[in-house]
This record gives structure tokens, sequence and C-alpha cells, in this order.
């Protein structure tokens, strides 16, 4: 990849918003004048397509196109939200600022809130950007910490459990632009959220680089969905890492569907005694899209656990890739880990990466991990097809049923209709070979 | 239902280059119960996929016909429709495709029912072969004991209604009681809706329930002998070697090595902790 001619220090400073947001804006964007960007001849890069990236195609929006935080609705929001069922409350966002939230009184009253982190006046949004992902920076956070103008900010305090999903609707469409949503979700000690979160976007050729922190108290359960749908020449590269304290629960899925290259590094950080991460996600890849995870599974206390499933499906020419580590810290006595990675390569032209790894520095725990990559199996076709039951059907339930255990454990019931409808449609679309 | 046959005729397979089936001819007709017996290798399993027509089994002459209208060359689902439903030795686990949404899929692409429909013919058609409902929210097969691989076929066959079933040893890894509810189940659909069966299997048991008008014994991929029921007996009294001895066939098998048991312990035969140097 080259340069990035219009992502200056100066470009930084003019988005204005609060002054914490604006110096920790300039100190990002001095500090990117020296990074190095990333090659695919790093690890965590390998296999990657972020060599094609051209920064100079892209160039940041500025304080007067973001405009000041309003009440307009998301194209595409209004029925996808309806789609997702009940709701506690929803955030609107457009390029990376929320444009829209509400919140239901009744929790708002218990000190819930939903907000934009550059508009919110509060202290605890401050003390909440960066604290997980600023140890886990690379280029791309550093790009997005010199240019975030803002983003949804979830708060549940103490002990209050939300007992309907909270809607986080993205939207970016501008050609040749790129947007820097930050989401960040803090839950206190006890309390309990469910979050889900859609990144959508136009057919235009934008950059979206987004980084979402989830900050878990003690005891806090908080289940969070992200749905990627971009349009099909969006570049996605999301930075999710989560922080989970003693005896807390988080509970992550990712669906990823759409854009050109979509990438996701996702990072659970296990740092109380009894913390536990489990992670899904499904994704399916069609035309020349590349769909490209990254994950860890980091413990660092006793008697933490994670577990991690991820099912992806290719077909036409695109490409996917899954890296995936579980680190085992010397302290991490009695911890549990597995995970797994399953891919189904649907078409000749089509490939799919698979790269699990452990690394382990304590001496009394429970590892696993698995990974396969192949076509559907033959045995699976014919017993299907001697039933009577046609070519193109049997593979229709076959992949259905491949990701069927992942929809099963979704957070939100509502959704699994429209997301076997969107693995349909793809599978319908294959491109003639 | 009209009266319709099966015709196999002067069937020829090879699998990865042997010959296995070296000319098997079989009649079966609606309503009509035939038993193939033969024992391992003799290529009662060829037999059965290549009538479905699975991709790695060769016809290399013969003829399969249901009502005059040929099979080979059909691809397996077309077979299907026209008649013809395979009970497999080893049912393959599908995860996350229950039966129903396989029946059902089956039945729409057919014209004859929708996927409510199915998931009441499936679930009444289980509690009568007693499989247990929890398995119906499964994945076919995924996780089920042997037993109730073979009532969940049973559970299809019955559904679907084909014109005739081949049972590929349909009473292997099954316990005495869902032998029985399984041979009754076919035995009715024989008597009741004209199912014409050819059951392959190598024990006489299955047939004691089954009760078949023809028995056909399978030596080293023909039909070296015909008779009525009494010849199960006589197989049981004399054995393959006693029979094949009274036919004069030399050889029981075809000298293939079996294709691997899916199931078998890869690290059977060879002891992962012999001393090399014993």
């Amino acid at each position: 990849m080259s340069g990035a001619a219009a992502f200056t220090v100066d470009a930084a400073r003019s988005l204005g918003g609060p002054s914490w947001l604006a110096e920790r804006r300039v100190a990002a964007a001095e500090q990117l004048a020296q990074v190095a960007w990333p090659t695919p001849a790093e690890e965590i890069w390998r296999y990657s397509r972020i060599d094609e990236l051209d920064l100079a195609r892209y160039r940041p929006m500025t304080a007067d196109e973001l405009g000041a935080p309003g009440d307009e609705r998301a194209p595409g929001g209004g029925p996808w939200a309806a789609e997702a069922g009940e709701r506690a409350g929803m955030l609107v966002v457009r390029d990376g600022r929320v444009v829209h939230h509400e919140l239901d009184p009744a929790l708002e009253a218990k000190g819930v809130r939903v907000c934009d982190l550059a508009t919110c006046d509060d202290e605890v949004v401050r003390e909440s950007v960066g604290v997980a992902a600023d140890a886990g920076a690379d280029a791309f956070t550093l790009l997005h910490d010199a240019f975030v103008a803002g983003g949804p900010f979830v708060y549940v305090p103490d002990g209050v459990v939300v007992d309907r999903p909270i809607v986080v609707l993205h939207w970016a469409e501008g050609d040749g632009e790129a947007s820097f949503p930050r989401t960040v979700v803090r839950l206190g000690e006890d309390a309990e959220a469910t979050v889900l979160e859609r990144f959508g976007s136009a057919d235009a050729g934008h950059l979206v680089d987004a980084v979402v922190e989830l900050l878990l108290g003690d005891a806090a359960r908080l289940r969070y969905l992200s749905i990627q749908e971009h349009g099909p020449r969006t570049w996605h590269l999301g930075f999710q890492r989560a922080h989970v304290g003693r005896d807390a629960t988080l509970h992550t899925s990712a669906v990823a569907l759409g854009g050109d290259y979509a990438r996701l590094r996702a990072e659970a950080c296990l740092l109380g005694r009894g913390a536990r991460s489990d992670a899904l996600a499904v994704y399916f890849g069609d035309g020349t899209q590349m769909l490209d995870f990254r994950t860890l599974q980091d413990h660092d206390a006793p008697w933490t656990s994670s577990d991690l499933l991820f099912k992806g499906a290719v077909e036409d020419e695109a490409r996917s890739v899954y890296s995936g580590l579980v680190r085992l810290r010397r302290g991490a006595q009695k911890a549990v880990a597995h995970q797994t990675n399953r891919n189904l390569v649907l078409t000749e032209g089509a490939g799919a990466e698979s790269i699990p790894n452990l690394e382990i520095e304590a001496n009394d725990v429970r590892c696993s991990h698995a990974s396969t990559v192949g076509p559907i199996d033959d045995d699976q076709r014919y017993y299907l097809e001697s039933r009577g039951v046609p070519p193109d059907e049997a593979e229709r339930l076959i992949v259905l049923g491949f990701f069927d255990d992942v929809f099963a454990r979704l957070p939100v019931g509502a959704l699994t209709r429209r997301l076997r409808r969107a693995v349909v449609d793809k599978l319908e679309h294959r491109r003639p070979r | 239902m009209s009266a319709s046959v099966l015709r196999i005729d002067g069937l020829r397979v090879k699998v990865a280059g042997t010959e296995i089936l070296r000319g098997v001819d079989l009649e079966v007709r609606s309503g009509e119960v035939h038993a193939l017996m033969g024992p391992n290798g003799s290529g009662k399993s060829t037999l059965s996929h290549a009538l479905m027509g699975r991709g790695d089994y060769e016809v290399t002459g013969g003829s399969v016909t249901i009502d005059g209208e040929e099979l080979l060359g059909l691809p397996t689902w077309e077979r299907a429709r026209r008649g013809l439903f395979l009970a497999m030795q080893y049912p393959v686990e599908v995860p996350g495709v229950p039966i129903d949404a396989l029946v059902g899929a089956a039945l729409r692409a057919a014209g004859r029912a929708d996927g409510e429909a199915a998931r009441e013919l499936v679930a009444a058609e289980a509690r009568a072969l007693g499989l247990r409902e929890e398995l119906l929210r499964r994945g076919v097969n995924d996780e089920y004991s042997g037993g109730e691989q073979k009532r969940a076929e049973t559970v299809q066959l019955a559904v679907l209604r084909p014109r005739f079933a081949v049972l590929d040893e349909i009473d292997s890894g099954l316990d005495v009681d869902a032998l029985r509810d399984v041979a009754r189940r076919i035995a009715r659909l024989a008597a009741e809706q004209g199912l014409g069966v050819l059951a392959i299997t190598h024990y006489a048991r299955l047939l004691s329930e089954l009760r078949p008008d023809r028995v056909h014994v399978l030596l080293a991929g023909r039909v070296v002998l015909s008779g009525g029921p009494e010849l199960a007996d006589r197989l049981e009294e004399r054995g393959y070697e006693g029979i094949a001895a009274e036919v004069g066939v030399d050889e029981l098998t075809v000298g293939v090595p079996r294709p691997p048991e899916p199931f078998a312990d890869p690290t059977a035969g060879s002891d992962p902790f012999a001393d090399p140097f014993a």
C-alpha cells in the first residue's frame, strides 16, 4: 500500500470536537507520520490484500461534511431495525457520526446512556475511549485515532440489566472518502446488555476504519453481535478489542457478508479470574471479495475460559482468511480454551486459509483447536440426492445446515431468518463458470 | 397403486478398475419382498449404490429399469424421483439438516407436499416407529445411534413412498426391538402400499420378520441361486460355502480389498506402541 496524502495533522486538527478528543487525534496524527504501513510480509497481514490498498484514493471527511449531530434516519435503517425486533434503544451512525439516538426512558432513569462519544458531556466517556484499543494499536488504529469524529457510546451502570437489544446502525456512502466510526460499550459491575451493531454502506469506493471497544466490569454480561453488510466496493478494516473482568461473560458474534475487502481483528482479553469469552462468526464470500479474520483469545488470569467457533463459506473467486491465536499467559492456570474454524469452499476458483495457533505459558490448562477447509462432502450430497432432492437444493440445505449451529446461538434470534436468506441469495447468485 | 416392475438385467459394475458385479439379474414387482443374501465381499453394497447411481461406481454393462424406463445414466436424484429408494447401511450425518427439512425438500421437488405437511408426516411416522422426537430437531443422523439411524431411514422411506426400496443391511447395528419395528413397518408398506422391496443382508434374522417372497444368493458378483423363503433356511444350515459347492461356484467373494470401513478404528491392526525392534 502507499502513502496517506490527505491524512495530515492539519486535517486531523480541523475536525474539532471536545478538547480531550482533539488532543488524542492530533497526537495520533503526529505518530502516523512515522508509522510503517503494513505489508503482507507481516504475519498478521499474511494472505491479506493490504498491498492493494491505496490510501491516496481516499480522503477524510471534513467537519462540515460530517455536520452536527442530529436526528435524522440512516438509509435502510428503518426496515432493518424493524427486523431486529424489540429493542431498548437505537443509535444511527452516518460516516462515523451519531446522527440519531434514542433510549427507553425507564433505562435512562437507571443511568443507562447511549450517545455520540464526541458530544456526550461525560467523564466516563473520556475514561473509556482507548482503554482496550490503545494497547493493541496498529497503523490503522492510529489512523482511526487521528480522524475519529465520534461514534456510538453505550454505558450501563453497575447492577443494571438492559433486557432488550440496543441497536446500532452504521451507514457510509461517500465515494473516495474514509470514515472512522468508534464504538465503545462499557458495562459496570454485574451489568448486562445486548448490543447489535450493523455496518452497511452504499455501492461506493469507501474506506471504513472502525474500532470497537467492549469493556466489561466484574460479573458483567455482554452479548455483542456485529453484522457487516457493506456494499461491494467498500473496504472495511475493523479492530475490536474487549476487556473482560472477573467472572464477567462476553459473548461476541460476527456476521460478515459484504465488502470488497473486509477485515476484522477481534481480541478478547480475559483479565479477571473466572472471566469468560465466547466468540462466534459466520462469513460467506462471493464474487471477488475477501473476508479476513484475525482473532486473539488472551487469557491473563486463572480459571478463565474461552470458546471460539468461526464458520465460513466462499464461492466464485472469493477468499477468506482465518488466523487465530489462543494465548495462555503464565498467570492463566486452570484456564480452558477452545478454538474451531471450519470452511466450505464451494467452487474451484474460491479459497480459504485457516491458521489456528496456540501459545501456552501456563502448565495447568486445557486447550484444543480444530480447523477444516474443504468442499461440500460428497457423501452428504449423495445422501440428500438419494432421497430425491435436486443438486442445487441439496447444496442449499447442506450450506444452511453447516451454518445452523452458529445461527442458533446468535443472541438476536429474530435476525436468523434474514441471515439465512442472505446465504441463500449468495448461493443463487453464484457466477456462472 | 398400479403394479410396477424393477428389472435388473446383466448388470456389470467396476469399482476402482475391478469388476465387482459380473452380470446381476433380478426382477422385483410391486408388493413383493425379495431378499438378496451374500457374504461380505460378494458385491451386495456395490449393487445397492450402483442402483442409486453413486459417482464412484462404474457401470460397464446391463440395464436397470422401472416399468421399462432406463435408470442407468440418470443422476441419483432423478432415480429417486422415478421411485427408487436406498436405505443405506451407513446413513450419512448431515449436520443442521433435520429429517423434515430433507423430506420436505424431496416432496417439494416432486410437487407433492409443502414444508408444513412434511413436518407433520415425519412427526407421525417417527412416533409410529419409536424414533425419539428430540432427534427430529437435530441434523439427520447427527449423533444418532445405529438403531436410531435405521429407524430414521425407515421414517423417510415411509413418508417418501417410493415404488421400490433397496435396503442395504438395514439389520446391521439393530437391536431386536428396533429390528422388529423396522421390519414390520416395511412389511406393511409392501402389503398395504405395494412397495417392492429388495432387502440385502447376510443374516437370516431380518427375514423372520420381513418374510420374503423370494430369496437370492449373491456370490462373487452374480446371483447364483434363487428360490422361495425356504432357501434362507437352507443357507442358514449349509452356509455360503455349502451353497457355493452345491451350485459349483469356486469363489464366494470378488478378489479386491474391501473399501475402508468408515467407522473402523484407524489404528486397529497396527499397534502404535509396538516395539519396533521386537
